[in-house]
């Protein structure tokens, strides 16, 4: 009780330091340049002509990247050790959609590359796209997912025929490491607040020691602000006004619902993009299917991925990049002139991704 | 564990006793009963609930509902396991049958099971549901798209079992637990709301991609149960996609059937979107038991007696007993002066955008009952 009650008051203490000051911390990130490489797996459908719509609006950017491409298709093969090596060995890669072949596929794909490369959180920002208009205004979401354990555990069996059980495992380990990677990512977007969402009330040890874990790294991270908020309760506040909430970490299945629900404030999950982080590497995809429908047409829509990458960039350190990259995509979206068919435009992928390019080179020519 | 038992007999010998009374309706047994005062334990429980039973108890003497409360003023740390007070609580519900509540607030930490999940699991009331609607005179971004759907809801087991362990320091689990008795007890519950309500679709919302025993059980039950009402739609969806589906297009949905925690997840979802816990009423239906509750079950904590908490979910939970009760007359009655202040707009409370106090609404639905 005693440590608790001198943990609230730090709390307090934070949240009387106005938001410049909160500001001023964030502002010292220094900007990365030297050259990385990264595996693009460029995926099927429309994965090529996606992927190769971020890759001209990197150079353009003039990131230092050198892109080392492998082929995988769902379709053909599955997983092969092409891919888990040369990730192994550039710990960054970025990937467009994979096809799912019933009963095999994505799933294991994924499922290998998580097991490969321990990728314990599950990133996945929402944020209002301009122009693209939905009953929601300003949502600025982010969600941060534990992606190795409790309800997913797999530990289930059934009793006899008329009664199963399922086990749900927390560990204060994978708890600490998720938690500790969303402040970081706070910390990293300039992000101010971090709820823990949990629903301890109910399941009183393994949520319990969900948020005690939270708490404890929270309290290493003083210059970002910390809220604990009951499931129910977030959900409540996410769909009567989203602005309430800023970074969320979750517990597995939680964070599958909330950030599903997310993608349904902006829209769906056309244009959101998402992160994979692991203990040896990160992934970065989009979230959506390879629409084989408009597929080799110059009809798809690169936004997903393209966030994707920004969202690399701000990982490996590149931040003034990254927001380079964001706003031109923004910006061009909500001018609304060169946008795709799915969001109401004419353009092909070409056009939206040169528009997007010259405004990117406008706006660096006006910094030079 | 025996004074458990003790107390499901009782509710079964009352059971009984209540059944008869309501089944055997005959003319002149239906007037007879209808005179009868029918007891019902009140329990405001914390928060803000003290205030919104008070509303619920002048509005029903305005309306002259035949009707005497037993109303016990315990907070939910004074009910603690087996103590005096948590066993007069429990005697009073299984004797009168019928019961309407607040919510009892539940502290964060090992040892104490909520309130709540207790007394349900003790008077065996498996089904919670949540009817959940747009109202006039309710602004929010979905107001003009139509919601209607009812959330049937597993309320004893599932997630909610209580049984947790910690395994080794640092590494803790909890079972949930999925039986087809009680699987098949809320689906086929679902089913005949469905029926007498005359909706069209029954929606069952699941995880079993992932979860493939205990959620795999339930939609297996699920699909069984749905075969006996070919009349009506029967439909599966993941909780994922389902929150997702809910806040982009929430008119696709009628009678939806969930394990007890998706169901905690998709009431708050579906009631955020017509305007929160102060206006959805809600019901946690046993066999020849009820007991009515603000659907949404939040306690609201932080603005307990400040008059600013909105009776209306309590108020239409009590309109909803009365149908319970075949009291349709005068469930009718205080519905609509409900909708009609509710509609009016000028006391609405703070939650759903008016600066009204909870007086000053309940003095407004009595004025529209009395005029």
């Amino acid at each position: 009780m005693q440590s608790l009650r001198g943990f609230n008051a730090a709390r307090v203490s934070f949240a009387r330091k106005t938001v410049q000051q909160r500001r001023a911390t964030f502002a010292t990130l220094p900007d990365r340049t030297e050259p990385f490489t990264a595996t693009l797996i460029a995926g099927d459908g429309i994965g090529p002509e996606i992927s190769e719509a971020v890759q001209k609006i990197f150079n353009a950017a003039g990131i230092p990247v050198s892109w080392e491409p492998v082929q995988v298709s769902a379709l053909t093969g599955g997983v092969n050790t092409e891919v888990i090596n040369s990730v192994e060995k550039n710990k960054i890669a970025l990937k467009g959609p994979l096809a799912t072949p019933i009963g095999t596929g994505h799933t294991s794909l994924n499922l290998a590359l998580r097991k490969a490369f321990k990728l314990y959180a599950n990133v996945r920002p929402s944020v209002s796209i301009p122009g693209y208009k939905t009953l929601y205004d300003n949502v600025d979401l982010t969600v941060i997912r534990e992606n190795t354990e409790g309800e997913y555990s797999g530990i289930e069996h059934t009793v006899n025929p008329g009664l199963a059980e399922s086990i749900k495992v927390i560990t204060a380990d994978a708890s600490t490491r998720v938690a500790q990677y969303a402040f970081q990512y706070a910390h990293q977007h300039k992000r101010s607040t971090v709820s823990a969402i949990h629903k301890a009330s109910i399941m009183k040890m393994t949520d319990g020691l969900f948020i005690d874990s939270c708490r404890k790294v929270a309290a290493r991270w003083p210059h970002i602000n910390y809220v604990e908020k009951s499931l129910d309760a977030a959900m409540l506040q996410l769909v009567q006004n989203p602005a309430q909430l800023d970074v969320m970490v979750l517990p597995n299945l939680y964070g599958d619902i909330v950030s599903d629900l997310c993608a349904g404030l902006i829209g769906g999950l056309g244009l959101t993009p998402s992160a994979n982080i692991g203990r040896d590497a990160a992934i970065f995809e989009a979230v959506h299917g390879t629409a084989p429908d408009i597929a080799g047409q110059n009809k798809a829509n690169p936004t997903a991925l393209l966030l994707s990458g920004v969202m690399m960039l701000r990982h490996l350190g590149f931040y003034t990049k990254a927001d380079l990259i964001h706003e031109a995509t923004m910006a061009t979206i909500r001018e609304g002139k060169s946008i795709t068919g799915d969001l109401g435009g004419k353009a092909g992928t070409s056009e939206y991704t040169d528009a997007i390019i010259s405004r990117l080179q406008q706006e660096m020519a006006k910094r030079q | 564990m025996e004074f458990n038992r003790g107390i499901r007999a009782l509710t079964t010998a009352c059971r009984g006793t209540f059944n008869n009374k309501v089944q055997s309706r005959s003319i002149s047994a239906y007037h007879a009963h209808r005179q009868v005062t029918k007891r019902v334990t009140l329990l405001p429980g914390d928060g803000i609930g003290s205030e919104i039973a008070d509303s619920v108890v002048g509005v029903f003497q305005a309306a002259e509902v035949p009707i005497e409360f037993e109303r016990f003023d315990y907070k939910g740390g004074e009910l603690g396991d087996n103590s005096p007070k948590y066993r007069e609580v429990l005697s009073s519900l299984a004797r009168n049958g019928l019961g309407l509540k607040g919510s009892f607030f539940t502290p964060l930490g090992a040892g104490f099971v909520s309130r709540n999940v207790q007394l349900r699991k003790d008077l065996d009331l498996f089904a919670n549901v949540v009817p959940i609607k747009n109202y006039r005179g309710i602004n929010t971004r979905h107001s003009n798209t139509k919601v209607d759907l009812v959330i049937v809801r597993e309320n004893m087991q599932g997630e909610y079992s209580g049984h947790e362990q910690e395994v080794d320091p640092g590494v803790v689990q909890s079972l949930k637990i999925v039986s087809e008795y009680s699987s098949r007890r809320i689906v086929e519950y679902a089913f005949q709301i469905a029926q007498s309500e005359g909706r069209k679709r029954v929606t069952c919302v699941h995880k079993a991609n992932i979860q493939k025993a205990t959620d795999g059980l339930f939609l297996r039950t699920f699909r069984s149960v749905a075969e006996k009402y070919p009349s009506i739609e029967a439909k599966d969806m993941i909780i994922d996609n389902c929150c997702m589906q809910l806040v982009m297009h929430p008119s696709q949905f009628d009678v939806m059937v969930t394990s007890n925690l998706y169901g905690n997840i998709i009431a708050n979802v579906a009631g955020g979107l017509v305007g929160g816990p102060g206006i959805i009423p809600g019901a946690n239906i046993g066999a020849g038991i009820a007991i009515f509750e603000p659907g949404l079950r939040h306690s609201a904590q932080d603005i307990a007696g400040q008059d600013k908490a909105n009776p209306t979910a309590m108020l239409l939970s009590g309109a909803e007993m009365l149908k319970y009760l075949d009291l349709n007359d005068h469930a009718t009655r205080i519905e609509k002066a409900v909708q009609d202040v509710v509609a009016d707009g000028k006391h609405l409370t703070r939650d759903v955008g008016g600066s009204g106090s909870t007086r000053r609404f309940t003095e407004a639905v009595i004025e529209k009952l009395t005029n």
